[in-house]
């Protein structure tokens, strides 16, 4: 990304904000990259003569006379198979002291895929949590994020996932994480000896937030180049949306924008749209399954970034700590997998749909059961009956500790049905009751 | 034709200098690389036409030329639309190649060389207008009229019709004299701009008929009008796409028309790949025949997203127009919304609540009202029903898309969050819910007729035992399982009953999914009838576990054929456990 010999060199300035700077320039293309002496910027609109420019570091510091150089074109990418087990920085340029790759540049605002080019998403991508496999079961091509508090351990927890689910390569997004949490995901990896099959695109809380806001396109280009051309599957770990979403609205205001719900930007749902929209079926073979992380204020999941999230994925994976027994589960209430229906009593065991549907209601007779005690009434037998069991599902179910198979998950569930209830009480079909339900 | 160069870019936004005259809402392309972006006129200031664009403005530059087409939006209608997939600027996405759209890539929405049997229906001579018919092909199940195009204004001489026989799209089909004595040849296919509803009908008429869609929540509690109009409001999860797919699904309309707008592509593609093989249950062929789809995904250019929802509107009422019966769904109306927000924010207009336009109601307004049954000079009838989403922020009904479309739908599909949590689908809240058309007189009178005699009686009898329900269940959840009388539990039972065996409906059964008029009668009685059965209890424990058995058996019976054996055997189970129960308290 050096100006090439031929560009010229702008040291008129006319105006700055902390974020843009306006100036008077020939034959600037939308969205073009540029350097403002030496820092990064991009137009963000052209009218007549004068540019907008956003300066990703800020502008602070930088005087009206300096030298803005644009680089010809909007952001690019390198894209080699050399890729793999490489670390980025928002631009691109290589972070692990190794050379910078060679090769053909690439536009990073990809096409649109075809809709009538998609294959259905119906290979099933298991990770041994019940939470997700039993309760919420993912398969490749599907798009969906993990909603949690600040104080749980997404990042650890998105890495296991990442590393249980069955993938060709993986594509890690940090937008805005911790510097200890880079080095977990680091070591997570290379322990497992998958080191090798990850490209990861890096921007921690130390670098400029703006910067954060090129990160997706270049994990979504590079997917892409995986799962298109090389016919893989392709797992895409976006973390933290939320730090993302966060840096839009700042680009917003800074252009005046009229804000919509919580100061964000009336276009949050398109631009959170063309970022996840990528995941997909080839029918080649090939897919890009995005796992994100989106965490939430005090578990508010109305504002508008999970907001506008939820309406965009396919499902939502919801963490929480469980009062009860103080374990980290995927709450079974707000967590939904949209796609499930596609492998769920197909390519799973046929009883798993009701299975998964009956311990699910009972699990909310038990929250009823809850919410009568704390407000001081007596409770009945079926109530305490729902309680015991709550208890035993998040223990031998939910915690997302366990690592077991989808037909023990589904064993597991009738043992527990059987233990605290009877069969009439669950309205499964008769037929799987006879087969399935255990003999005493 | 006028010129114009780009003087200002902004997202999708673009200022053009013109040198010639220019219409609101006019078609243009940018020139750029060979390729032909399109862009729609939206506001126009001295020499300045601001323009949306149907694609992202990466790239482009102050200076790079723009052709204006003198056309507005329009789409094309004629033979083939049906089975079709379309994006939303209709073009036909099988026949792009590749798996990716480029930027500015285009296709014809019709195969201009398609050949259909052609069968005249006129005679020269005969003094034609707008939308008279001259002609009919067959197009998968149904004859396809031709009509004298809507754009024909004034009265018209038929002077030469082609005879019976096989022609393609591009060969006149007809020649006719207008009033000034111009000889105008007529073709298979026509055009007509989306924005303006097609009126060639004499009269609209009051929807008096149930549109059958499957549901028992929605038939026989909150049932739709042919020619109707719903629109069901949830946050994302609670099942609006589940419950308009199911309606896609179980209905008798004789052409269905899909808008996926601003929504998940994933969605559309499990639409693709299960309506080839689905059952129509009007006709009994496949699905895909009687289904035209407009997609217009999340990720496709959001411009367009506006576009998608008139394009679906247009075909609708194009086939209403031959004296069909369509079924339009969109989902999901809010991303329409929010794109004309996302412009008017960069247009930087004056917003009105939450940043939305403040002509958003009125737009709103207009597209529902364009749906409805109408009369043709002929007699026939046609209608297009139509049902949209809404997705509110925050799940909350408050906000202007919502509460603009509850000004002109008259079916309300509330979806409640707490209802899908708890796995009670479709999670459309029974009290919130409502139709209109169940106080229409002549909607009142065709169930006396087509479902049978007392029925709307009946079914403001089960809504009563609802709401008393939900009241009993407040106060006992206020006052104790033990301070209240035991016909709070009875009551809140009854309630609970009607919900599990009536209300829900597994959308992903084979069996439940769908239940016929004739079958949702024989449920609905069978259940009031159980509610109005003598029932005593000793205590309000025994209550609870008493009900238990008959919802189980109910639901037995909602997953088995109706009328087989195994339906009939649960049926009589239910007797007995009324038996047992009286049993219990002799003792
Ligand atoms: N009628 C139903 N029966 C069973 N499951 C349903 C039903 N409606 C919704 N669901 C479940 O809820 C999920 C979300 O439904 P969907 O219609 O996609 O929600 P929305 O469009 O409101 O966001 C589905 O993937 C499915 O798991
Ligand atoms: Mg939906």
């Amino acid at each position: 990304m050096i100006a090439q010999a031929f560009q010229p060199i702008y040291t008129q300035i006319k105006s700055l904000t902390k974020a843009t700077i306006s100036l008077d320039a020939e034959s600037v293309q939308y969205d073009e990259l540029a350097w403002v002496d030496g820092r990064a910027a991009q137009v963000i609109r052209v009218e007549g003569k004068e540019v907008t420019l956003q300066v990703f570091s800020g502008t602070e510091g930088l005087g009206t006379n300096a030298k803005v150089v644009f680089s010809g074109s909007a952001p690019k990418l390198r894209l080699s198979p050399l890729l793999a087990g490489r670390y980025f920085n928002a631009f691109g340029a290589a972070i692990d002291g190794k050379e910078e790759l060679k090769g053909e540049e690439q536009d990073v605002k990809g096409q649109t895929v075809n809709p009538v080019r998609r294959q259905l998403p119906s290979e099933l991508l298991a990770t041994g949590i019940a939470g997700i496999d039993l309760n919420n079961t993912l398969v490749t091509g599907q798009k969906i994020p993990f909603f949690a508090d600040p104080d749980q351990p997404y990042n650890r927890i998105l890495a296991e996932v990442a590393l249980r689910a069955d993938s060709d390569r993986i594509v890690l997004g940090g937008m805005g994480i911790s510097h200890d949490d880079f080095l977990m995901f680091k070591q997570r990896f290379n322990a497992s000896g998958a080191g090798d099959k990850i490209v990861s695109y890096i921007n921690t809380s130390e670098d400029p937030p703006l910067e954060r806001l090129l990160i997706p396109d270049l994990v979504c280009t590079t997917a892409e180049y995986f799962a298109n051309e090389k016919n893989e599957k392709v797992l895409v770990l976006l973390t933290d949306m939320t730090l993302f979403a966060d840096a839009l609205a700042i680009v917003s205001n800074k252009m005046d924008q009229i804000p919509s719900k919580d100061a964000m930007p009336g276009s949050l749902y398109s631009d959170l749209a063309r970022i996840y929209e990528k995941a997909v079926q080839f029918k080649e073979g090939g897919s890009i399954t995005i796992v994100a992380v989106t965490t939430l204020n005090d578990g508010d999941i109305t504002h508008a970034i999970p907001d506008n999230t939820g309406y965009i994925t396919e499902g939502q994976l919801y963490l929480k700590k469980d009062s009860e027994t103080g374990l980290t589960i995927i709450d079974p209430f707000r967590s939904l997998s949209r796609l499930k229906q596609n492998v769920i009593g197909t390519k799973t065991r046929e009883d798993h749909p009701q299975v998964m549907n009956a311990l699910v209601r009972l699990y909310a007779d038990a929250a009823e059961a809850r919410s009568k005690k704390e407000n001081g009434f007596d409770l009945n037998a079926y109530d305490k009956r729902s309680l015991a069991f709550a208890t035993a599902y998040t223990e031998e179910l939910l915690d997302v500790q366990l690592n077991i198979s989808i037909d023990e998950m589904l064993d597991r569930g009738w043992n527990l049905m059987s233990r605290f209830f009877e069969s009439y009480e669950l309205g499964i079909r008769q037929n799987f009751i006879d087969k399935y339900w255990p003999k005493a | 034709m006028t010129k114009g160069k780009i003087t200002g870019i902004l997202s999708n936004l673009l200022q053009i200098k013109v040198d010639g005259p220019v219409r609101q809402n006019e078609i243009c392309f940018v020139l750029k690389n060979e390729q032909r972006l399109m862009a729609e006129v939206i506001k126009i200031k001295g020499d300045i036409a601001f323009a949306q664009l149907f694609e992202a403005g990466t790239g482009l530059q102050a200076d790079d030329q723009v052709e204006f087409s003198g056309e507005l939006l329009e789409v094309s209608l004629g033979p083939g639309l049906l089975s079709k997939n379309f994006d939303g600027l209709q073009n036909d996405l099988e026949a792009m190649p590749g798996n990716f759209i480029n930027a500015g890539q285009r296709s014809e929405a019709l195969d201009l060389e398609a050949v259909y049997t052609f069968q005249p229906l006129a005679q020269p001579g005969d003094k034609l207008k707008a939308g008279d018919v001259i002609g009919e092909v067959a197009e998968n199940a149904l004859m396809h009229k031709i009509m004298l195009p809507f754009k024909f204004e004034g009265t018209y001489d038929l002077v030469e019709l082609a005879e019976a026989g096989d022609y393609n799209l591009q060969t006149a089909i007809a020649q006719v004299k207008n009033e000034a004595d111009e000889l105008l040849p007529v073709y298979m296919v026509q055009k007509w701009p989306v924005k303006w509803p097609i009126k060639t009908y004499e009269n609209k008429v009051r929807p008096s008929e149930i549109f059958q869609t499957g549901l028992r929540v929605i038939d026989t509690l909150n049932p739709i009008a042919e020619g109707g109009t719903a629109y069901i409001p949830g946050a994302f999860g609670t099942g609006k796409t589940v419950l308009q797919q199911a309606i896609a699904k179980n209905n008798r309309a004789e052409v269905v028309i899909l808008v996926a707008c601003g929504e998940r592509a994933n969605e559309v593609v499990e639409i693709f790949h299960s309506f080839p093989e689905l059952e129509d249950l009007a006709t009994g062929r496949k699905l895909k025949d009687k289904t035209t789809i407009v997609c217009n995904t999340s990720n496709m250019p959001v411009a367009a997203r506006e576009a998608s929802v008139y394009v679906g509107m247009t075909m609708a009422e194009y086939y209403r127009s031959m004296g069909y019966k369509v079924l339009l769904l969109a989902d999901s109306t809010s991303r329409w919304a929010q794109a004309l927000r996302e412009m008017s924010n960069r247009m930087e207009e004056l917003p009105g609540t939450d940043a939305f336009p403040v002509e958003l109601p009125a737009v709103i307004a207009n597209f529902y009202g364009r749906a409805g049954k109408v009369m043709m000079k002929d007699g026939r009838e046609g209608s297009v029903t139509f049902l949209g989403t809404v997705s509110p922020a925050g799940g909350n009904f408050k906000e202007p898309v919502t509460e603009s479309t509850s000004k002109v739908a008259r079916c309300f599909y509330a979806l409640s969050q707490k209802r899908a949590d708890a796995k009670r689908y479709p999670a459309i809240d029974p009290l919130l819910s409502y139709s209109r058309y169940l106080d229409y007189e002549e909607f009142q009178e065709y169930t006396e007729r087509s479902v049978e005699t007392g029925w709307t009686e009946k079914v403001m009898r089960a809504k009563n035992l609802l709401a008393k329900g939900i009241e009993a269940r407040d106060q006992i959840s206020i006052l104790g399982d033990d301070s209240v009388p035991l016909d709070y539990h009875r009551d809140f039972w009854k309630s609970e009953l009607i919900d599990f065996a009536f209300i829900q409906q597994d959308s992903f059964d084979d069996t439940d999914m769908n239940s016929t008029m004739e079958r949702q009668s024989f449920m609905l009685n069978r259940v009031l009838e159980i509610c109005d059965k003598k029932q005593d209890f000793e205590d309000f424990s025994t209550v609870g576990s008493f009900y238990k058995k008959l919802i189980n058996l109910f639901k037995q019976m909602n997953y088995s054929e109706f009328r087989s054996d195994d339906f009939s055997k649960f049926n009589e189970e239910l007797d007995q456990v009324f038996t047992a129960n009286e049993k219990m308290e002799a003792l």
